[in-house]
């Protein structure tokens, strides 16, 4: 009974739906940048690559600057970068796109941790103090991102949820629903929706497919970026080897559940969010006593919620029909 | 030059590895007429058509349209020429909407960027009335019917402004109440000045509906007819180069023994629905059953269930006295039942393989195309080239990806397949559709040699014709009911069509 006990305590504390919100974000972004390159018929396995890229790339810029804006935009400007790399190969050379997108993640993941030491001077995780002192630096630095106050009543239950929240959050729902109305409500929504279902037809209809595929495989490196350094500056402040620890992975996941739609990704990685939220919370709970060797356990609730919620909708989803078969033109 | 004429080819030459497909071909097509292109299948006619519209590019020659020279980069450039295609194997986005289609790489905005959806319904909307083209704007593509499907494609060719639009066989997966709505549509389309080139395999529909008929045989122009001055006798030679029965001749045959046995089977379709009410049917060795009916009353399904790729709700189904309700395909096929399935593209062949995979496809863990779980190449690649002999495939390439071959050879190396796998039982689906007459007349002799070596045969046709030349007795489907069982020599079409839309045999008679 104790158990139910402080698994209602979890849902009573406003932290826990603080927490949902800033573990959700990362995915939200990265299943956002899903859906942009899979509704064109590209699979993008990469955004784990892409995200540890931008988590890396915009604690780098913020801690060189002392901006971590900066350290955002540079992030997506390096996502659009690898997402193009990951492009070229699948469309223009019709490469496989897992393979492709595997490749991305482990020259990611080798990259960012080669460069640890002289980007930053220390390796394994950055230390801002260390950091300073190691380059010199005198000056006040903030690597993260200033929240902003919503209006609400301090001491309510909705001001100590979200009271304080930062502005990549919000911006990640803004851009979900750009997202949703780029895909569903404009013309070149239309066009790349036809070209992850049937390439060939729209190619006959004169539209570029391989630009349109270009397009969405591009944007998903500016969202999956996004979503990584929303890790790094927009929350913690410091960078770690291997920070984004299958987030990637599981934004794919809510883009699937979400059948591949920018709205039904954001509640699937909401849903992702709060499980990891509920496990980061109930391991710490007051009311029982979980032993450190166990720990480790709660850390694995967000893929096992992950595996049973896809398990349980599989065939309920629908890919678009072209999702991941290179198109080529016959001559 | 060419003013009279909205479309002259002339000197098109076209090669693919190995093929000549088109050999210095000519065409001539006037304007606001029906012209229509008959050839045997892989002669070269979608090959000559695509270069129409921008889709391959000729290797020599010349196109002019309106009397305009013309050099066509891709089908943009015939779109802007006034050429629209409707093609053989339809080019729709299956989830999307009619709406959405027919507008898609034109489309209707707010601004250049906001797709106005509104708009593009109402222009959808203005066309079909305009032209009789009966269609749901907004339902999804993959829930209509292949008939309004193909109205969709006509719709998006009127909607670009084509003036000259290419039917690449139309008639192929329509029913005929579809294929007379089509040509009513057609019939509009002339008298509103446009002008049509039409490919059908159909004779009958040739002499219907066209002016003019250019005949093709392995890839050269072999004859330019006046509809009005020929007959089918006479273009079926000129297809083919030899004289060709139209109608086989089915020689008595005593069945034996019941084969395959179904006892009140009920199957649902994919929306959920009761697809296949109760049927019960046997068919002997030896015997040819057919299933006629107006297509979606039950007879995918039917052949769905009984070659186990359909859940089977209720019923019982017996093969040489053995219980085989909800075996999988690959146990009815070792127990020697096969498939000629009605979608080629989808259940018959694996269009990135090889012809010689395609072969074997199925009886691949057989002996001795398989040895201890290993594939047995040279044996696979004798016994293809030998079925490619004996059921004349062209080109004659085994190693040709099956996506390469034209139609009809995709069919026959399907038929080739299901034939010499030494069946018992076996579910033929539709099996000339997109055929020239010559593979008709060799497929219907294949059948009946069937027949003749006592295989239980099920045919499901749409084609009454083929239907009525070939079965020993006919079973009529009806919202998948049977509504009655006859003999072909004992009725006639008109007693089977008023079965196909609802009577029961005992009504019609009495
Ligand atoms: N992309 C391709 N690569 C290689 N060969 C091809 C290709 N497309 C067509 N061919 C070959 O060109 C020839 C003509 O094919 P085409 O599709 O034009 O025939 P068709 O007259 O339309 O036949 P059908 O009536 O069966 O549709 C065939 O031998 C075919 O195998
Ligand atoms: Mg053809």
């Amino acid at each position: 009974m104790r158990v139910i006990e402080a698994i209602l305590d979890v849902f009573r504390n406003p932290q826990f739906y603080s927490i949902t919100l800033t573990a959700s974000t990362p995915l939200i972004y990265a299943s956002l940048g899903g859906v942009f390159s899979e509704v064109t018929g590209v699979v993008n396995i990469a955004l784990e690559g892409i995200m540890l890229m931008g988590a890396f790339v915009s604690t780098a810029f913020a801690y060189y600057t002392g901006n971590p804006w900066i350290g955002i935009l540079m992030a997506m400007v390096v996502g659009v970068g690898i997402a193009w790399l990951h492009a070229w190969a699948s469309i223009k050379w019709w490469g496989d796109q897992i393979v492709s997108g595997t490749a991305i993640i482990l020259i990611a993941q080798g990259i960012t941790g080669f460069l640890m030491k002289p980007v930053f001077g220390q390796v394994g995780q950055t230390d801002l103090e260390k950091f300073k002192m190691i380059k010199h630096i005198t000056k006040d630095i903030n690597p993260i991102i200033r929240p902003i106050k919503l209006p609400f009543p301090e001491n309510s239950f909705l001001g100590q949820a979200f009271g304080t929240i930062s502005p990549l959050v919000i911006l990640a729902f803004v851009s979900v629903f750009i997202g949703w109305f780029i895909i569903y409500k404009t013309t070149l929504g239309l066009r790349m929706r036809s070209v992850g279902e049937n390439p060939e037809a729209a190619d006959t209809l004169g539209v570029n497919v391989y630009r349109i595929r270009y397009f969405g495989v591009l944007m998903s490196g500016v969202f999956a970026s996004i979503g990584g350094a929303f890790l790094s500056v927009g929350d913690t402040g410091i960078f770690k080897e291997l920070m984004t620890g299958g987030r990637g992975f599981i934004a794919l996941a809510a883009m699937i559940l979400g059948n591949w739609n920018p709205i039904g990704a954001m509640f699937a990685s909401l849903l992702f969010g709060a499980s990891e939220a509920f496990a980061n919370q109930l391991q710490s709970s007051k009311l029982i006593e979980v032993s450190s060797s166990v720990k480790p356990l709660f850390n694995m609730v967000p893929f096992i919620v992950t595996l049973i919620v896809i398990g349980g909708f599989i065939g309920k989803t629908r890919p678009p029909a072209a999702d991941g078969i290179p198109y080529k033109k016959s001559e | 030059m060419y003013e009279e004429y909205a479309v002259v080819m002339k000197g098109i030459v076209k090669r693919f590895p190995g093929v000549l497909a088109n050999d210095h071909v000519d065409l001539f097509v006037r304007k606001g007429e029906i012209h229509a292109i008959v050839g045997e299948n892989g002669a070269g006619k979608s090959t000559l058509m695509n270069q129409l519209y921008g889709l391959l590019h000729p290797d020599e020659g010349e196109i002019y349209v309106f009397g305009k020279k013309v050099d066509m980069k891709g089908p943009r450039d015939a779109i802007r020429n006034g050429i629209g295609m409707v093609h053989q194997h339809f080019m729709l986005v299956g989830n999307l909407t009619v709406a959405e289609n027919v507008v898609l790489g034109s489309e209707t905005t707010k601004g250049g960027f906001v797709f106005d959806l509104r708009e593009a319904r109402k222009r959808v909307k203005e066309l079909s009335e305009k032209y009789g083209l009966h269609v749901d704007v907004d339902a999804k593509i993959e829930d209509i019917p292949v008939g309004m499907q193909q109205r969709v494609e006509i719709i998006k060719t009127l909607y670009r402004g084509a003036e000259i639009l290419i039917f690449d066989e139309p008639t192929a997966v329509l029913t005929p109440q579809e294929t007379e709505e089509l040509f009513e549509v057609m019939r509009r389309l002339k008298a509103a000045g446009k002008t049509m080139i039409f490919i059908s395999h159909k004779l009958n529909e040739v002499m219907e509906i066209s002016d003019n008929i250019t005949v093709m045989r392995l890839g050269k122009v072999t004859a330019n007819l006046i509809t009005k001055e020929t007959n089918p006798r006479e273009i079926a030679r000129a297809m083919v180069g030899r004289d060709v029965v139209l109608r086989v001749e089915k020689p008595p045959h005593e069945p034996k023994d019941v084969v395959f046995e179904i006892e009140n089977l009920w199957v649902k379709d994919n929306r959920g629905l009761d697809a296949v009410r109760g049927v019960s049917f046997k068919v002997r060795a030896g015997e040819i059953v057919g299933i006629a009916g107006v297509a979606g009353n039950g007879q995918s399904e039917l052949v769905e269930a009984i070659t186990g790729l359909r859940k089977i709700e209720k019923g019982k189904v017996t093969l040489l006295n053995r219980d085989i309700t909800g075996l999988d395909p690959r146990s009815l096929r070792n127990m020697r039942m096969t498939h000629i399935p009605e979608d080629r593209l989808k259940y018959g062949m694996v269009l990135q393989y090889p012809a010689y995979y395609n072969m074997i496809l199925g009886k691949h863990w057989w002996e001795p195309y398989s040895i201890r779980g290993f594939l047995n190449h040279p044996a696979i690649f004798e016994d293809s080239k030998k079925l490619f002999e004996e059921f004349d495939v062209r080109p004659r390439n085994i190693n040709m990806l099956g996506g390469n071959f034209s139609g009809g050879n995709q069919q026959k190396i399907v038929v080739a397949r299901e034939v010499s796998s030494q069946p018992k039982f076996i579910v033929v689906a539709q099996p000339t559709r997109g055929l020239d007459v010559g593979a008709i007349e060799f497929i219907h002799k294949t059948i009946l040699k069937l027949r003749e070596q006592d295989v239980a045969i099920l045919l499901v046709s749409m084609e009454l014709e083929e239907v009525f030349s070939l079965s020993d007795r006919i079973l009529v489907m009806y919202e998948g009911e049977i509504m009655g069982e006859v003999k072909p020599e004992e009725t006639n079409f008109e007693e089977v069509g008023l079965m196909m839309a609802g009577k029961r045999l005992e009504e019609v008679r009495s």
